[in-house]
């Protein structure tokens, strides 16, 4: 089974500075890691590939140091890499995204089953994924909780918030798995002295089979960031005493002064 | 101090103190809990008769003066997580709880010190400092343990092998002795010369000497990079004998754990969650920290390579806050992890020269062999320090309670032979009085007696625990 995982690089920490005047996240300096969900992805793929014996590739859209983040997906236990980048593909939004991703993971060759984390820890759209499947024309499912596969399909169990759907989908196919489907195994410095960067294939969108390159990065991307910016953080507390109802009515009352309700 | 010389907080006795202090700080027994009649582990049991929750200095002073005067035994307590029975009111009396003394009343950042009351949970603190840039090194698996308890104790930790032991971080404590005299111990200077330590002497003595009311600790900036390394082993001999090789390396350790299996195994059980590498039977877990993740990443690889030196089937690298979590957790929950997987359970917290860690595992899985008991174990290899527990499993009670003193009288006679003591950080309480007198001879416990005996003349303190 070939198997490819897509991956982000994202900031190691939750604390995210933005560039006020462009609403850009600044990823320069800055720790970065592998998406936390896309570990998930990535060790369901290792999973299948230990039960069906078959290959895993990861692929990544970012700037050159999004290598890193390939890179300890090989150390971790994927086979090869591939990253796509170049400055064209800047600005992109979750479509434009979803555009490269696709004609890269179409110039790596034919895959039975791609696999990606729910959602990225940055974005936080849980969109590419599925915009990935529709552009290549597969089937696709999100937030699959329970993943297994035989030689011609996937069964997944999908959480659907307030029901849970057993679906067998034929390959090729997209998944979307969720947090704790695993627990992903963690970087092995021997496999670190075995994968090096000769595994990682650098493809910029020149290289790719692209229609239109105004399709990509900014200019092929119908939604644009407006305002990037923390939420307000509420620390101030009311403390209500009385009877339960009183203090039911107290809050039902604040809640529809704030129009929440 | 003779058992003739206590009195029972009697109606009397609890109506006064509520009098004194107001009602909503006295429960007596009757009211009271039954989790409050023992400690996390030990099989000590004991209600007092009434249950004080301090709220501050005052109530300490107005508490210790009233049961000097009436010879009512005094048992403080932080949030009882201790496993030897020290915060157990084995006599009856007053339970004197600190958990309402809960405040951070000061940070210094020019000395360094946070001060605080000794109902602050070990990881309120930790928050608070870290939160600041701070670090409170020591870091005991407890972390809802107060730091009055750590103190009390002498708690030990994850760390110790880099920063020490909680002793090493308190800098001056505030303590009310029995009759109500309030004393400064220490403060924020950073060294003194200035007569006997008494600090040094509350530290670790369990409540015995007197009732901290606050202490001054010790802080340090917290390391920007920091991070761990799960090394597999193919058995544990192997693991354990490369604490030594790692440790002479001169690599900067910050921690040095050791793990079986079975003790991973029974953390996936009780957390329902998987560990990130079970498939070893040893495992050491490291942590380094630099100043920078270039540094950090340089320390890595040098500790990698040192570990597959010295026979590790592989090294992991648990460099994110994901990582740290999922290995980490799992490390601090095996204590409740074996305890769930048991029907009851009793623990050796000996602590042993660090060349001398292999033989003692050796010997306890030998001794687990010889008479026919489980006994798991994990702990701070880097300190010499083990965690061995005796699993009574599916034993009458009886014949466990039988192979378990067999075990611990075999354990604590190894661990002396060996240049060991009876306790590495939990402390002695009241299980382990015997071992300790035992082991430390008739001199060295007059002496400890004649040190009480100047702090509480009526042993109200904490009766029968330690000495």
């Amino acid at each position: 089974m070939h198997i490819m995982v897509c991956i982000k690089q994202v900031p190691a920490t939750s604390q995210v500075e933005v560039d006020e005047r462009t609403g850009v996240l600044k990823r320069d300096g800055s720790a970065a890691k592998i998406n936390p969900y896309d570990l998930y992805a990535l060790e369901a793929a290792l999973k299948l590939r230990e039960e069906t014996d078959g290959r895993v590739d990861v692929i990544s859209m970012g700037p050159p140091q999004a290598k890193a983040a390939l890179l300890e997906a090989l150390h971790i236990g994927a086979d090869a890499g591939y990253l796509l980048t170049d400055r064209r593909f800047a600005g992109s939004d979750v479509l434009a995204t979803a555009r490269a991703l696709c004609a890269g993971i179409l110039a790596c060759g034919r895959y039975d089953l791609i696999l990606c984390g729910k959602q990225t820890t940055d974005g936080d759209t849980a969109q590419v994924g599925p915009e990935v499947a529709e552009l290549l024309g597969i089937e696709h499912a999100s937030y699959v909780q329970r993943l297994t596969a035989d030689s011609q399909a996937v069964v997944a169990e999908i959480n659907m918030g307030e029901g849970t759907l057993v679906q067998r989908i034929p390959f090729p196919c997209l998944l979307t798995v969720e947090k704790d489907i695993n627990t992903p195994r963690l970087p092995s410095y021997r496999r670190s002295l075995t994968m090096d960067e000769q595994q990682i294939t650098v493809r910029t969108l020149g290289d790719l089979a692209a229609d239109d390159p105004r399709l990509y990065g900014l200019s092929g991307s119908p939604t644009q960031v407006e305002r990037i910016f923390p939420p307000e953080a509420q620390t101030g507390r009311v403390y209500w005493t009385g009877t339960a109802e009183q203090i039911a009515d107290q809050a039902y009352a604040l809640l529809a002064a704030r129009k929440y309700i | 101090m003779d058992e003739e010389t206590f009195c029972r907080a009697d109606a009397a006795d609890i109506a006064y103190l509520a009098g004194q202090l107001g009602s909503h700080k006295v429960t007596p027994a009757s009211a009271l809990s039954e989790d409050y009649a023992h400690d996390e582990l030990s099989g000590v049991s004991g209600m007092p008769d009434v249950l004080v929750r301090a709220e501050s200095a005052q109530d300490v002073v107005t508490v210790m003066r009233y049961a000097h005067e009436r010879r009512i035994p005094v048992v403080a307590r932080g949030s009882g997580t201790g496993l030897v029975g020290a915060a157990v009111a084995v006599r009856g009396g007053i339970l004197l709880e600190t958990l309402r003394m809960n405040h951070i009343l000061e940070l210094d950042e020019r000395n360094f010190c946070v001060t605080v009351e000794p109902g602050v949970l070990l990881m309120e603190l930790t928050a608070f400092c870290e939160g600041k840039g701070y670090l409170y090194p020591p870091d005991p698996g407890e972390k809802s343990a107060t730091i009055g308890g750590n103190i009390s104790t002498n708690a030990g930790g994850m760390r110790a092998v880099k920063y020490g032991v909680t002793r090493d971080w308190v800098r001056g404590l505030e303590v009310v002795l029995p009759g109500g005299e309030t004393v400064t111990l220490g403060g924020k200077m950073v060294k003194h010369s200035s007569g006997f330590d008494l600090k040094d002497l509350i530290i670790g003595s369990e409540g015995t000497l007197g009732v901290i009311t606050k202490a001054i600790v010790k802080i340090i900036p917290l390391p920007p990079v920091s991070l761990s390394l799960l090394v597999p082993f193919a058995d544990i001999a192997t693991a354990i004998q490369a604490v030594p090789a790692l440790i002479r390396s001169g690599e900067d350790l910050t921690a040095l754990e050791f793990m079986e299996r079975t003790a991973i195994e029974a953390a996936e059980e009780y957390l329902g969650k998987r560990f990130p590498d079970s498939g070893s039977p040893a495992y050491l877990l490291l942590t380094i920290s630099g100043d920078s993740e270039a540094r950090a990443d340089a320390l890595y690889r040098r500790a990698a390579e040192l570990c597959i030196g010295l026979g590790a089937s592989d090294v992991f690298r648990v460099d994110t806050q994901e990582r740290k979590d999922a290995v980490w957790k799992a490390r601090g929950a095996f204590l409740e992890a074996i305890k769930a997987s048991t029907t009851a359970m009793d623990e050796c917290d000996v602590v042993v020269p660090r060349t001398e860690v292999a033989a003692f595992i050796a010997y306890t899985q030998e001794l687990a062999r010889g008479i026919g008991l489980r006994i798991p174990s994990f702990g701070h290899a880097g300190d010499g320090n083990l965690h061995i527990y005796l699993c009574r499993d599916g034993l009458p009670a009886d014949v466990f309670e039988n192979r378990l003193q067999q075990a611990f009288d075999a354990m604590y006679r190894k661990a002396a032979e060996m240049g060991g003591l009876v306790s590495g950080e939990h402390g002695i309480g009241s299980a382990k009085r015997a071992y300790l007198a035992r082991q430390l001879g008739p001199v060295q416990m007059r002496l400890m007696r004649s040190i009480k005996r100047a702090f509480d003349p009526h042993g109200i303190l904490n009766p029968d625990k330690v000495i």
